[in-house]
């Protein structure tokens, strides 16, 4: 019989994945977390919201729902912990009409069985002296102070940063090709070669249905339902400042307009079932959809205000409920069906997970604690004496590669100390490029960062890995030679 | 290149200039030459020069040296004017804010973060390019979409090439230079797709870049969908209709593995914002005077960041004058108030300066909306009253229309508002 290299394996990088392996990078354990893409949180996560929902949405009939509630509660500490962003802004569902109120007192009956403090009814004066930019049309609205915002990908960013400084192995650009098991050991065959482990967590989001039919588990699918979001411009900070969600339909939360972590405005997501897990594609028809929807809330906004778009897939079961636990394959945990809120739940997740293996039969010793991680240098939000003391110390701080969101280049080379490997990393850890010229300018500066410090020259730089390469150069061109 | 960075960093200067470009260096020079004694340009590049550094084509300078020069070769001159009168340039610096007693906050790497006091500013921040997301074309987001500007700078600075095979959406004239370049580096350029009935670039760079290297363009069609994973593997495009939208049943696909974007400049007002200048919602730029001063006193402005020009030569032009403003306004001498103002009116969108005064000699850049073969401007009063009308040539958006405006020609005139109209004629 062959002995285990590793306790778990984890399967997926998205932040479920990553907060799992911070959850067991509490235990002396060998943990690996094995992720197909180049850097983790690019797949479901990158595009979510970035809402960690009040508590009060989900009923406490559902594990989604129950999990809700404790996944935002660990939030608040994680954040600190982790040295990322995380406010709590509020949140006001929104009555249009007198038809909507059945909703929002649903929402207030959830908040009391779930003991979410603070859940109140708005009456109109009350909402629009808060949200003067909201439509005049709003009857009443449930106002949700638990409500936060974070950036996602900070947060898988940071979970991942200080699992692996705990001793987990991060493997990027590591498919699973199979699965199999002799009952005490799984064996994962990835391009690298075998890996085996006595524990698999099946954290893969879209595709955690072909992880688990590899596993012998085929007891459940997972529909694909796409989200398109779209990002406004800077200058409408402050446009609202609570979360503002209309009332919800049953498979959607509906169209959201929301204060991001970073100041900037995002209104979407959709909520379309489509075939590719992979589809993520935005649509002039999403665009129109959103755009009518967001203005029904709040009329101001226009399409000539929207600098970015983007979409992201949810994994949702027949149940629309998470699939969480063992399976007929012993040792083979799902952790499957995260849709909305799974970012909220994350947290939740992670620990239910731990608490799984240890029924399981693993062992869990404590072991050192994660330290905490120095928040990221964000030069262009700092006072002035502080900014003279970076610049005074350390040169690359003071010259700009990205304008739009003053991005310096200590930032980046930071991120890059701190795992970026591709633009789209440096984008998610520094806003490099998220700003109204999207790239234009810093995308060369970048570029040329990543090349040096990575060693490698500009035409093996790709946007997020695998067959993204940017640029050829002569001899590729005369060749046929693939870049990247 | 000498780069004439001071090594001395003053605590004050009489006029700072954001933006080493030809409009910054130009205003620079006119600052000394009107009486400015400390003179500083502040450039976020190694170089100075803007974006003329990556055009190393030719065919700038016609008008302002009388031979056609390549980019460089522009910048070069303005550069070396600029240094030889006395101006200091530092570059590899980012001009971080400018308070409203024009206080100046600097970030470079040479002196680290510097708080400095100017009596004057000018703006010459110049223009950024309007991106995939500004005009919303839908489906993946994969490595291979580039605004023509980045590729010109990766191609020409960094000598890597954007792709094999490149379609590129709009005829503006950074696209249309990239389409010639592109093919000279032998990459294959699959077509130049334009939304509107005319081409957006000047018309010699239609003959030039595209009819001499066999490049279709295709007016009235735009690209609708953007396809691949990972790198771009097709784009679809689609004819439009008379009000521009597309007419999906004839969509057809693109094989290509790059998409250059070329579909305008908006003017970089970040600094404009944050002084809370007066803005034209047209031109995205200040509102200027006829001395290029913009609605705060001691701030000039000029280039791309005001309005953009089809030409570098009108650029220096018009930072000669915005620099020479400045330098006065430093020594004490603020300009002439105008007594006119000038109300873009039919078939006009935008007019810059966007007052003049019936007393002294000007010139006024304006654009049209619509291409006529044969035109007249008129300028009358909102009652009516012609006070000048003139004949023009063949008039385009694309092509800026340059008006000389000398007192006699408003005589009998004593200001308020002047329409301005391009009529057929």
């Amino acid at each position: 019989m062959t002995v285990a290299s590793l306790d778990v394996a984890i399967i997926g990088g998205g932040v479920v994945g990553c907060a799992i392996a911070h959850e067991l990078s509490r235990y002396r354990l060998r943990v690996a977390l094995l992720e197909r893409s180049t850097e983790v949180g690019f797949g479901t996560s990158k595009a979510n919201s970035g809402i960690i929902h009040g508590g009060h949405h989900a009923s406490p009939d559902t594990l989604k729902g129950r999990l809700e509630w404790d996944g935002n509660r660990r939030w608040g500490a994680l954040c600190e912990e982790l040295g990322f962003g995380f406010a709590r802004v509020g949140e006001l569902t929104v009555a249009l009409s007198d038809d909507d109120r059945p909703a929002l007192e649903r929402l207030l009956r959830h908040a009391e069985e779930k003991a979410v403090p603070g859940v109140e009814e708005w009456t109109r004066a009350d909402v629009l002296r808060a949200e003067p930019n909201l439509t005049t049309d709003v009857v009443a609205a449930v106002s949700g102070p638990t409500t936060a915002v974070i950036n996602p990908y900070e947060a898988c960013f940071g979970l991942i940063e200080s699992a692996v400084h705990n001793g987990v192995e991060l493997r990027t650009d590591c498919p699973v090709l199979g699965l199999a098991t002799d009952g005490e050991v799984w064996t994962i065959t990835t391009p690298d070669g075998p890996i085996t482990a006595r524990f698999v967590v099946n954290a893969a989001g879209v595709f955690a249905d072909r992880i688990a039919a590899m596993a012998g588990v085929s007891d459940f699918t997972i529909r694909a339902r796409k989200g398109e979001e779209y990002m406004l411009d800077k200058r409408l900070r402050g446009l609202v400042t609570h979360v503002i969600y209309p009332c919800p339909t049953p498979t959607s939360k509906g169209t959201l307009v929301i204060p991001t972590y970073d100041g900037t405005i995002m209104i979407g997501p959709t909520a379309d079932e489509v075939d590719d897990p992979e589809d993520v594609t935005t649509t002039a028809e999403g665009a129109d959809r959103v755009l009518t929807a967001a203005r029904r809330l709040v009329p101001g906004i226009s399409e000539r205000d929207i600098i970015a778009q983007f979409a992201g897939v949810r994994a949702v079961l027949d149940t629309e409920d998470f699939l969480i636990g063992p399976t007929a394959a012993p040792g083979f945990l799902n952790a499957a069906g995260i849709q909305s809120p799974g970012l909220t739940a994350a947290p939740a997740i992670a620990a239910m997970i731990v608490e799984l293996l240890r029924d399981a039969g693993l062992d869990l010793v404590p072991g050192a604690e994660p330290g905490r991680l120095d928040r990221p240098v964000r030069f262009g939000g700092l006072p002035t004496p502080q900014q003279e003391r970076l610049a005074a110390d350390d040169r690359a701080y003071r010259r700009v590669t990205c304008r739009c969101e003053l991005v310096t280049e200590g930032e980046i080379r930071d991120a890059i100390e701190r795992g970026a490997r591709t633009l789209d990393g440096l984008k998610f850890r520094t806003r490099a490029g998220m700003g109204r010229c999207q790239g234009g300018f810093c995308t060369a500066r970048c570029m040329e960062v990543l090349a040096r410090e990575l060693g490698i020259p500009l035409r093996e730089v790709t946007k997020r890995g695998g067959g993204s390469w940017l640029v050829l150069d002569r001899d590729d061109l005369a060749t046929g030679s693939e870049p990247g | 290149m000498i780069d004439g960075r001071p090594h001395v960093l003053h605590r004050a200067y009489d006029v700072v200039v954001a933006g080493g470009g030809p409009a910054g260096l130009g205003a620079a020079l006119a600052a000394r030459r009107a009486g400015a004694q400390r003179v500083l340009v502040v450039d976020r590049e190694k170089e100075a020069g803007g974006i003329l550094l990556q055009c190393i084509h030719s065919g700038f300078g016609l008008h302002r040296f009388g031979e056609e020069l390549t980019g460089p070769e522009y910048a070069q001159r303005v550069l070396h004017a600029a240094l030889d009168d006395g101006v200091d340039v530092l570059t590899d610096a980012y001009l971080l804010d400018i308070g409203p007693d024009r206080q100046v906050k600097l970030l470079s790497t040479e002196h680290g973060v510097s708080l400095l006091d100017a009596r004057a500013t000018v703006l010459a921040m110049g223009a950024r390019e309007r991106t995939r997301s500004a005009i919303r074309i839908p489906g993946d987001r994969p490595a291979g979409v580039f605004t023509a500007g980045l590729a010109q700078r990766l191609v020409n600075m960094h000598g890597v090439l954007p792709g094999r095979r490149v379609a590129i959406l709009g005829s503006g004239d950074i696209g249309l230079v990239m389409a010639r370049r592109l093919a000279l580096e032998g990459v294959e350029v699959v077509g130049v797709f334009e939304l509107l009935p005319h081409a957006n670039g000047l018309s010699r760079n239609i003959v030039q870049c595209l009819h001499d290297f066999d490049i279709p363009l295709h007016l009235s069609t735009t690209v609708v969908g953007i396809h691949g994973r990972d790198r771009v593997d097709r784009v679809t495009v689609a004819p439009v209709d008379e009000q521009l939208r597309p007419v999906l049943a004839r969509a057809w696909d693109v094989p290509c593995d790059t998409l250059l974007i070329s579909v305008g400049l908006i003017p970089e007002n970040e600094l404009s914002r944050a002084l809370r200048l007066r803005l034209d919602p047209v031109t995205m730029g200040p509102v200027v005077s006829s001395a290029m001063e913009t609605s705060r006193d001691g701030v000039f402005a000029c280039g791309n960041v005001v309005h953009i020009h089809d030409l570098v030569d009108f650029v220096s032009a018009e930072a000669t004058l915005a620099g020479g403003h400045a330098g006065r306004f430093a020594t004490g001498q603020h300009p002439t108030p105008d007594n006119v103002r000038l109300q873009p009116s039919t078939n006009v969108t935008y007019c810059v300066p966007h007052t003049v005064s019936t007393e002294r000699e000007h010139t006024v850049y304006l654009r049209v909306r619509e291409p006529l073969l044969r035109s007249a401007l008129r300028l009358s009063t909102p009652d009516g009253r012609v006070v000048h009308e003139r004949k023009l040539r063949y008039v385009v958006p694309a092509e800026m229309v340059t008006l000389r405006l000398r007192p006699p020609l408003l005589e009998g005139f004593h200001g308020d508002t002047l329409q301005v109209e391009v009529l057929p004629r």
